[in-house]
């Protein structure tokens, strides 16, 4: 069985950055893209539900996927700092999502040989449309990256943004180790899916020692209580509200 | 026995509703069924994780079951082995072509479901639902979806 906080780190994972992926629905370049990112946050909202679900169930306390979800407060989210920071413009939400993206890949396919027969079908999912979702956000590095000035200047802003968030993606702690999944070691496939398209895109690759940290341990950027009360408003101002 | 074909029979009429030609056997999310003195459990897999179709086909189950007199009637959910497109029937397939909907295909490239020209282009890897890519046909000049392979 995993351990209840584990299955809560990857959901939280999941559904902050789907919540942000929503904020951007209607303001895309075009239809298309708000197809793709309205359809990319139901990917992870989708799989935060099944993870949330588990571990209600694992905690055999009466929580249901939505309390898990709504009702638990800023401190105790243990979502990386890199899918709780707002974007700027699209350059900035692609850079975020490929980065992700690119993360998610390793991590579901180290996941989906879990000896937790519930947790591996859930990653094995995951991680098809982890692949999937690459695919989308690589063209578009790529495209604006290797595109205008303008569009290569805002695309190395995005990801000149959001680096600085990435080192924590690969820190190992006991939670981890419990689950049989070491992140640091899926840094070096990680570092080579970035470093191929960067270099296709005709983006340097940031060279910036600070590193943030905290968010495995609940301690967040600024930005994450803002989303939850925003995430959360319906379920706080209605308890028990379904939908 | 005789129960269990009946009970097959009476979920043919289930459909995935965001595309109502297939049954959810034609799609591969029916995974089993067993029914035990008048008790049916019936096993789906979830397509994409999002799918907002499964709590709807679960609904939809339970309904056909229980007005056909089975009133205890159970719906799991599994994940694992994931759902491919693989699982999905050659009469599915067909059905979604005249429907209208390009099958899918791991064999590039995609047809025409209009009028079977393979010289056809991915307009958005996204598409109406979380299932489908939008597609377009270079021959006779029509949208389509196309059924994403995965």
């Amino acid at each position: 069985m995993p351990e209840l906080a584990y299955l809560l780190r990857l959901a939280d994972d999941n559904v902050v950055i789907g919540q942000r992926l929503g904020e951007y629905i209607s303001r895309a370049p075009d239809l298309e893209e708000d197809l793709a990112v309205a359809n990319i946050a139901l990917d992870h909202i989708g799989v935060a539900q099944h993870l949330y679900t588990y571990a209600g169930e694992l905690e055999d306390a009466g929580r249901s996927e939505d309390d898990l979800a709504l009702g638990r407060t800023e401190r105790e989210f243990t979502n990386a700092l890199l899918v709780e920071q707002p974007h700027d413009g699209f350059g900035e939400l692609i850079a975020r999502q490929f980065l992700f993206d690119a993360y998610q890949m390793e991590l579901w396919d180290a996941v989906s040989r879990s000896s937790d027969e519930r947790l591996a079908g859930i990653a094995a999912k995951a991680l098809k449309e982890a692949r999937y979702h690459l695919r989308h956000t690589s063209g578009w590095v790529i495209r604006l990256g290797d595109g205008t000035e303008e569009s290569h200047r805002r695309m190395q802003a995005g990801i000149d943004a959001m680096w600085r968030f990435t080192g924590e993606l690969f820190e190992t702690d006991d939670l981890d180790l419990a689950a049989g999944v070491d992140p640091a070691s899926l840094r070096p496939a990680w570092d080579s899916t970035v470093d191929e398209v960067l270099a296709e895109a005709t983006l340097a690759r940031p060279d910036d020692p600070y590193q943030a940290t905290g968010g495995r341990r609940g301690v967040h950027s600024e930005h994450l209580g803002h989303l939850l009360a925003e995430m959360q408003s319906m379920h706080r101002t209605y308890p028990d509200l379904e939908w | 026995m005789v129960m269990t074909i009946s009970v097959e029979e009476l979920l043919a009429e289930v459909v995935d509703p965001e595309i109502p030609v297939l049954t959810i056997a034609d799609l591969g999310v029916l995974r089993d069924v067993a029914v035990d003195d008048g008790a049916v459990t019936v096993t789906i897999t979830p397509t994409y994780s999002g799918c907002p179709a499964l709590g709807v086909i679960e609904e939809d189950i339970v309904s056909v079951l229980t007005g056909a007199g089975f009133d205890r009637v159970t719906v799991n959910t599994v994940y694992s082995p994931a759902w491919t497109t693989d699982w999905m029937t050659e009469s599915a397939r067909q059905k979604l072509n005249e429907y209208g909907i390009a099958p899918p295909t791991a064999n590039e490239p995609v047809l025409c479901p209009q009028c079977s020209a393979g010289d056809t282009t991915v307009v958005s890897l996204f598409g109406s639902t979380a299932c489908k890519a939008l597609m377009v046909c270079g021959e006779c000049g029509e949208p389509f979806d196309h059924f994403k392979a995965i």
